[in-house]
């Protein structure tokens, strides 16, 4: 009968093979005296040489099979290594406690792997893998044993293990391995990591019920979901070959849009951005294939902290993401705080209605110490990249002045005292206060650019507040009133020849796509993982057809007929 | 003996790559350095006791160094202790 096992899907696939088991043996070595200590230390020391070389040898081959970054790991061992608190102190046990080094150093081993294993932070707990690792690397040299190699492994298989060492993991032959379910691990273990950039499908953390797996038993793994099935039945198994096939099938459609333009079926050019929240996020813009950093949301290097950042700190990050994106646009929008997001240290009034109250750009203006120290940071940045500006929650003309009075103020003195600015950056704004909406033809002369902040924008112009459950139903992306609003933002920036993106949740929508490219939406910037949808969508879409459709769809009654609306156009191959 | 505060600036706090090109930096003085942070004191010239300490971005960690070259130590090492990482 199938067994069922759940795990922790760390890289998504689905994998149909016999299994491979691991047994992994654990030893632990004995004490016993060591008659000439001197002695003990150099056979130590010529493990350790030993476990040198190997480690060198994985990390060129896993250098030369996935890049320098995957190697990195291996420059770690080799770190851990000639680390003077391992390796000194096992070699002061050796000689002062006149033990065998086998058990000094499974002691002092031991002291890291549990000091790591209680940090709270994941990533860093998953380092006792590493300890793990290169210390039973060591203890196999002392005792003149092979370690298991995985490369040898012939036949296509699943591997099943208790848990996988980052050098097994980078010595799978890939040409047979389908994939593998660990007993224990996390999505941050190194196997995981290393499982995601190989693109094999990988189940960890999924428990002792992989003790009980036979070796060559019948696998099926979905590790888009976390299931894994043992001895599966005859229609499960068919089951799951159908699924895996359309699941193959689809991402290799995906994987091809990750490196073309955003064009329409007929050559209308848009652009793709990312919306992003912390550094660690770029890398996943660029993999997927943004063409630029839509928004930039700042907000991360104020938050979960007691005091201010420091301009120095402010200006590192900015600078990381400038030069990472490498001249491609970087959209960073000034703090947005208030609303649902609170800062304890600047000991702020309590207000009975924040989203309505004193938010982001008007807190700016009024905490002139906060704003002028993160322009100032910007400003510097700038010149590392294609910068942006944004401020954000402007309702009315004369906040936008100011904010760029005080930036005009904050760059002559940057300039006069030295610091080389760019002179290139646009200052632009988010519309997301129907006023602004509304008045938009007024700020398309003062403004570089727009972005429409569709969240915010659908919530003040239906005044249902977004985290109220209850009136959850007037978050309507597509009805009429938000799409007469996009309308007349775009069509009066187009008259003064600026551009308009927008950066809610709406601009990776499916179906709010069309409409959207069809009022003629410059920029599209979304979450990372919807960026291959939203351009495959977009390369099918028609551009000319949109442009009367989207009109035609502003005069339909609500929201539901719009969506319908779009779908049967979808469907009838309207638009191919 | 000099010592002096940082706060971590890179998103993933002292982790493997930033530790590593801290203790090599570090190796490369003859004086004696000392990590603290949230009442920890290690070695800075081993990663292992750094990664033990367990320092996520924002946290603030404080230089203790001691014994030749420690002016220039303190340069090199706090400025790689600002400096964000890959």
């Amino acid at each position: 009968m199938t067994r069922k096992i759940e795990g922790i899907a760390a890289s998504s696939g689905i994998a149909i093979a016999r299994a491979v088991v691991l047994n992994a043996e654990t030893y632990v070595p004995v004490r016993s005296p060591a008659e000439e200590p001197e002695r003990e230390v150099e056979r130590f020391r010529a493990a350790v040489r030993q476990a040198q070389g190997e480690i060198e040898r994985i990390r060129a081959s896993v250098e030369e099979k996935l890049g320098a970054e995957k190697a990195a790991i291996f420059e770690g061992h080799l770190l851990i290594l000639e680390d003077p608190d391992l390796i000194e102190t096992v070699e002061g046990q050796i000689r002062e406690e006149a033990v065998n080094a086998e058990y000094a150093l499974h002691e002092v081993a031991q002291t890291f792997i549990e000091a790591l294993g209680q940090l709270e932070d994941e990533a860093l707990r998953e380092r006792a893998a590493d300890v793990r690792d290169v210390s039973g690397r060591i203890l196999n040299a002392l005792r003149g044993v092979q370690g298991g190699d995985l490369s040898q492994l012939a036949e296509e298989c699943v591997v099943v293990a208790s848990d996988l060492t980052p050098s097994d993991t980078a010595q799978l032959n890939l040409a047979v391995v389908r994939g593998f379910v660990t007993e224990i691990g996390s999505r941050t273990s190194h196997s995981a990591i290393m499982a995601r950039s190989l693109d094999v499908p990988a189940i960890v953390g999924a428990g002792a019920g992989v003790r009980g797996i036979p070796a060559g038993a019948i696998l099926v793994m979905d590790a888009t979901e976390g299931v894994l099935l043992v001895d599966p039945s005859p229609e499960e198994l068919a089951a799951y070959t159908e699924k895996k096939a359309q699941y193959d099938r689809r991402q290799a459609e995906l994987r091809q849009w990750a490196k073309r333009a955003s064009v329409s079926s007929d050559g209308h050019r848009v652009e793709i951005a990312a919306n992003i929240g912390k550094l660690e996020d770029v890398q996943k813009a660029l993999d997927n294939g943004a063409e630029a950093i839509g928004l930039f949301r700042t907000e991360f290097l104020y938050m979960g902290r007691s005091e201010l950042p420091t301009e120095e700190e402010q200006f590192q990050s900015y600078k990381y993401v400038l030069e990472k994106m490498a001249g491609k646009p970087v959209v960073i929008r000034t703090l947005d705080i208030g609303g649902d997001k609170e800062l304890p240290y600047l000991d702020l009034p309590k207000e009975s209605n924040p989203f309505l109250g004193q938010r982001a750009l008007r807190l700016c203006l009024e905490r002139q110490d906060v704003f002028r120290a993160q322009l100032r940071a910007l400003l510097r940045a700038s010149r590392y990249g294609n910068l942006k500006i944004m401020f954000p929650m402007i309702a009315v003309l004369e906040e936008l002045l100011e904010a760029k009075r005080i930036l005009e103020e904050e760059k002559t003195q940057l300039v006069a005292s030295g610091v080389e600015v760019s002179e290139t950056i646009e200052v632009g704004m988010m519309i997301e206060v129907p006023s602004a909406a509304v008045s938009a033809d007024l700020f398309a002369k003062e403004a570089d650019f727009f972005s429409i902040g569709t969240n915010d924008l659908i919530q003040y112009t239906m005044a249902a507040d977004r985290m109220n459950e209850t009136v959850s139903y007037l978050y309507q992306p597509c009805h009429p009133s938000i799409l007469r609003l996009i309308r007349h933002v775009i069509d009066a920036a187009r008259a003064e020849g600026k551009w308009v993106g927008v950066c809610g949740e709406m601009a990776g929508d499916l179906t709010a796509i069309p409409l959207l490219l069809g009022l003629g939406l410059h920029e599209f910037s979304m979450s990372a993982g919807s960026i291959l949808p939203a351009r495959e969508r977009i390369g099918s879409l028609s551009h000319g057809d949109w442009q009367s459709l989207s009109r035609q769809a502003l005069s339909l009654r609500g929201h539901r007929e719009v969506q319908s609306f779009v779908q049967q156009q979808l469907e009838g191959g309207i638009h191919a | 003996m000099i010592t002096q505060s940082f706060t971590v600036t890179s998103p993933t706090g002292l982790h493997v790559r930033p530790i590593k090109t801290f203790v090599e930096a570090a190796g490369k003085f003859p004086c004696k350095i000392s990590v603290l942070s949230k009442g920890k004191k290690v070695n800075g010239k081993s990663s292992l006791s750094m990664l033990t300490l367990g320092v996520a971005a924002h946290d603030e960690v404080t230089l203790e160094i001691d014994g030749e070259g420690e002016q220039e130590a303190m340069k090199t090492l706090g400025e790689i202790l600002l400096r964000i990482h890959e």
